[in-house]
């Protein structure tokens, strides 16, 4: 027991979460055994996950093979450093949903309930498979359980129709995708029918083969983490699940693809090419731009979510290209540097994320809205879950001295750092290409001040909404949990940076230098770029304690209560506040080439007027619709072969009969 | 390092004390311009004393977001006058925040502002955050072209450094400033709610931006803001001095240069104000929907200066 390896404790969780898969579909009679018992040992689970994670951060590799799966296939496990890395994302993360969940799921039905316990832990067992997995079969094979559980929990209310759809669609692309990766994994054995990555490792591919490989894996994986053109599916299931599902699969699930392509591309290949980074660092900029802008016009809160993630998928992207660019270049030092970033800028989303989705689910669970339009001023109905819910939105706007700033500060860096570069045009692009990043970040500032103001300040724009119920305590333990997250990343980056470091010199044979200490944070040298949050956040906590009792002292503090004074007009009432639709009315105008908007405007002599204004995505228009009508036109053609009529069908039996014995002389 | 403490406590101070008279310098001189009787140097101090005095009147619903908002928005922009170098170049908080964290911590501001004024839920308030979130997000990138453009001189995002590199160092010409330097005047009157952006001094709540999400605030808050503001535009030029027209800041360790540099300070604040009015006098606020061009037409200057300066000075 004690000289159990971390990889024998991640599979053993694994087993476990398994375990209380099957148990979920025991208690179909009790549901409060299930969120009362199997969530919070699954938590558990996903704690002790986090720690193995760690652990294996700092312990050599270890790997070994179960004798499951084909006689002659048996599952490679394997847990190095970056297994490690998103094992405790994912354990981390998943500890904060899995408690808010134990409460969250309380209002459900014991049956549903069940199932959702089943499905829940499947899909906790199959991200942590994906991860461990060192062969391409059980990387498939759990790459499969991953996409089919998720499935099941996208259509949890599969009652609906919207709902069903979704589901649909993100399995079509999922399966898209899996073809992808299936085909990339046979390009990568060479020819040789050896599947397990050990193999792939020392199989040397020749720079077409390597590049075949590479793009078949961003296809594959990027059809997973959202990547523009392949996000369609993300705006419509990642909102359709369970909110805490949701937080899981924006949160975990979108990172198992960004491990995927970082095992793939600097693990198994490792004959980088300059041109793979610049066509990854293009693809992620589009993907963040278009991320951040459709963000910003949804005015449903989960979507708004949902494509904010597509934005940082898009900015985790970019950093992955850069790091290609800079290792194919020969200058590992800050190849580490934009490594690290992205890493960062992954563990961060993965909880700023998770805290906005499972706190949009507070609200939908009490006021059973998800339109931002028909919400307001929740903030004084729901003090805890919007004052968690703050933490998030400031930490994903990329403010400091929160976590989001710390990855957008350190791959704005690392974007400076190119003029570095030997070749010539990319070093004078790039720099220029950090705009766009910035450009990115200033708009999930725009994004989210809409998402919060709309949702948690103002006046409430429906009645019902005073009597809004404050989220229970398993659900502000989960939230506080991934709030304190969200604080501390920010706050010591420089401990954060050590962790990340066995994944930088497993990927890379180089680590970051931090010319700092603990307080400061100072890659590359202390002359050229440092930051101390802890003092940043100090300094300001002190100015404001300082000026808040220094004018209470001074000068009287005397405060009267009175009517907003609003430029002394006197109506003044909620549907006056902007809605969703308002705020996000300058984007809308500003970048309308990318849309296509449909509005309904009211009647004038309408006494309850509505407004509804939607931003339709062109990509889908443009894209995937031909495609459905042609799909629709083939099958409408196919469809004519039948007739019903008994005659038909045996003149067809006959004619292949016929042209089978043609072919068979 | 303890002069260092003493060095930058006081150039913070300094700089908290100074800001209101730079307003006072401004509105000044766009009176003299506009043939108006110009109110007293000291008018902002007045103002500011005399809002502390008032009681203050919060709206029924006005919850904690709103009465914080004040004070974490003035110790934002003291953090800043802290660290953009004015006087004297060794500043121990200097590393805390680069530029790139700068433009964060003007951001944090920015983000609690609007954040306040969609607080109470008056139709002007989120009108103003709407509009102060628009010009801020197309700014900010702007902006930060501008400090790439002088961290790529300088090889480095520190502010002391920056200095250091561009005026204790042999001169050298840097074209790329010359655009950045455009740029950055286009930023920062969008940033500090000037014209040809916004009009500080308007009173029609339809063009209003800075204004009408302040509104709602009134006596002890609405005098943290109107000092945070003065402060905001005293840091901005305070940074335009760094970048464009360092000269005459004290180097590290240098203390008898600091009446120098005071002196100097004193006289590139009063030129630059005077500089703000003309143009502020010159030009009319354009419609919202302009201001998207303008600030794309500083993005470009600023990567333009980026390029020039791998072009020319590479």
């Amino acid at each position: 027991m004690l000289d159990a390896t971390p990889l024998d404790w991640a599979w053993g969780i694994v087993l476990y979460w398994l375990l209380l898969a099957g148990a979920g579909l025991a208690c179909r009679r009790h549901a409060r055994l299930v969120t009362g018992l199997l969530f919070p040992l699954g938590a558990l689970g996903a704690l002790a996950m986090a720690a193995v994670g760690l652990a294996g951060l700092a312990l050599p590799a270890g790997h070994f093979v179960l004798p499951i799966g084909l006689p002659d296939l048996p599952f490679h496990l394997r847990l190095d450093a970056l297994s490690g890395v998103f094992l405790a994302l994912l354990g981390a993360a998943a500890f904060g949903v899995t408690v808010y969940g134990a409460g969250y799921f309380r209002s459900m039905e014991a049956g549903p309930l069940a199932l959702l316990a089943l499905w829940y832990h499947l899909f906790l067992a199959g991200m942590a498979l994906v991860l461990l997995a060192d062969d391409a079969y059980a990387f498939m094979v759990a790459w499969e359980l991953m996409a089919l559980s998720s499935y099941f929990l996208v259509t949890t209310d599969h009652k609906v129709p919207v709902i069903r759809k979704a589901g649909f669609l993100y399995l079509l692309i999922a399966h898209v995708g899996a073809v992808a990766l299936l085909l990339c994994f046979g390009v990568l054995q060479g020819g040789h029918g050896a599947y397990t990555f050990d193999y792939m490792r020392s199989a040397a591919l020749t720079p077409f083969w390597a590049s075949a490989a590479f793009l078949l894996a961003l296809f594959g994986f990027g059809a997973k983490a959202g990547l523009v053109p392949l996000h369609v599916w993300l705006p419509e299931a990642h909102p359709a699940a369970p909110s805490p599902v949701s937080a899981l699969m924006s949160g975990v699930m979108l990172k198992t693809a960004v491990y995927g392509l970082l095992r793939v591309t600097f693990d198994l290949l490792n004959v980088q090419l300059a041109w793979w980074g610049s066509l990854a660092i293009a693809l992620g900029l589009l993907t963040a731009l278009y991320g951040v802008v459709f963000a910003a016009v949804q005015s449903d809160m989960k979507r708004l979510l949902a494509w904010s993630s597509i934005e940082n998928v898009g900015i985790i992207l970019a950093g992955f290209g850069l790091t290609v660019i800079f290792y194919a270049d020969g200058k590992g030092g800050l190849a580490a540097l934009t490594l690290t970033a992205l890493l960062y800028h992954a563990v961060n989303h993965a909880f700023f994320k998770g805290l906005l989705f499972v706190g949009t689910g507070s609200v939908l669970h009490s006021t059973g809205v998800r339109h931002m339009g028909a919400l307001g001023g929740l903030i004084r109905f729901m003090p805890w879950t919007a004052w968690l819910t703050l933490v998030g939105v400031l930490a994903i706007a990329g403010l400091p001295p929160l976590n989001g700033f710390v990855s957008e500060w350190l791959l704005l860096q690392a974007f400076l750092l190119t003029p570095g570069l030997s070749h010539q045009y990319l070093n004078m692009i790039i720099p220029v290409a950090a705009a766009a990043v910035a450009l990115a970040a200033a708009l999930a500032a725009y994004v989210m001040v809409k998402f919060y103001g709309v949702v948690f300040l103002g006046q409430p724009r429906a009645e019902n909404l005073r009597h809004a119920h404050d989220a229970g305590w398993p659900e502000r333990l989960g939230m506080a949990w991934l709030a304190a997250g969200c604080v501390l990343l920010g706050l010591f980056p420089s401990v954060v940076i050590g962790w990340l470091a066995p994944v930088t010199r497993l990927l890379l044979s180089q680590t970051l230098v931090n010319d700092g200490n603990w307080l400061m944070l100072a890659p590359v040298s202390a002359e050229r770029a440092s930051y101390a949050p802890v003092v940043f956040f100090l300094v300001v906590v002190a100015i404001t304690l300082v000026v808040f009792f220094g004018v209470k002292r001074v000068y009287h503090g005397r405060t009267r209560r009175a009517a907003p004074w609003d430029c002394g007009f006197p109506e003044q009432d909620a549907r006056m506040q902007d809605s969703a639709e308002g705020f996000g009315q300058p984007i809308r105008q500003i970048f309308s080439v990318f849309m296509r908007v449909e509005r309904e405007t009211p009647d004038p002599f309408d006494a309850q007027p509505r407004y509804r204004g939607d931003s339709r995505d062109k990509v889908w228009l443009l894209a995937y619709q031909p495609i459905a009508d042609l799909v629709a036109w083939l099958s409408a053609q196919a469809g004519r072969l039948q007739h019903g009529s008994i005659q038909w069908y045996l003149i067809y039996s006959f004619a292949t009969l016929i042209f089978l014995l043609v072919f068979t002389r | 390092m303890t002069a260092g403490l003493i060095l930058q406590t006081f150039q913070t101070v300094l700089a908290i004390l100074l800001a209101p008279l730079l307003m006072g310098w401004v509105n000044q001189c766009r009176a003299w311009l506009q043939g108006r009787a110009a109110p007293p140097l000291t008018q902002p101090y007045r103002v500011i004393r005399k809002l502390f005095h008032k009681d203050a009147v919060l709206a029924h619903d006005a919850g904690p977001l709103f009465r914080f908002a004040p004070y974490i928005l003035f110790a934002c922009m003291a953090l800043a006058a802290g660290i953009v170098p004015t006087i004297a170049n060794d500043l121990p908080f200097s590393p805390a925040a680069d530029v790139i964290a700068l433009v964060g911590l003007f951001a944090l501001a920015r983000v609690f502002l609007a954040l306040a004024a969609m607080d109470i839920g008056t139709a002007f308030g989120t009108l103003g955050a709407r509009r102060e979130m628009l010009i801020s997000f197309l700014a900010e990138p702007a902006l930060l072209m501008v400090f790439f453009t002088a961290s790529l001189i300088s090889h480095s995002t520190e502010l002391p450094v920056i200095v250091e590199t561009l005026a204790h160092k042999e001169f050298v010409i840097y074209p790329s400033m010359a655009f950045a330097a455009v740029a950055f005047w286009m930023v920062s009157t969008a940033e500090n709610a000037r014209i040809p952006i916004d009009n500080p001094t308007t009173h029609l709540e339809l063009t209003m931006i800075h204004e009408a999400m302040i509104l709602e605030y009134s006596a002890r808050h609405l005098a943290l803001i109107e000092w945070a503001v003065a402060l905001k535009l005293f840091v901005y030029s305070a940074l335009g001095i760094a970048l464009f027209v360092p000269w005459g800041i004290a180097p590290a360790g240098d203390l008898a240069a600091l009446p120098l540099a005071i002196l100097a300070l004193l006289a590139k604040m009063l030129a630059g104000g005077a500089g703000l009015a003309v143009l502020e006098t010159l030009s009319a606020k354009m419609r919202l929907f302009r201001a998207p061009e303008f600030l794309g037409t500083a993005f470009m200057l600023a990567v333009l200066g980026m390029l020039t300066h791998f072009l020319l000075e590479a």
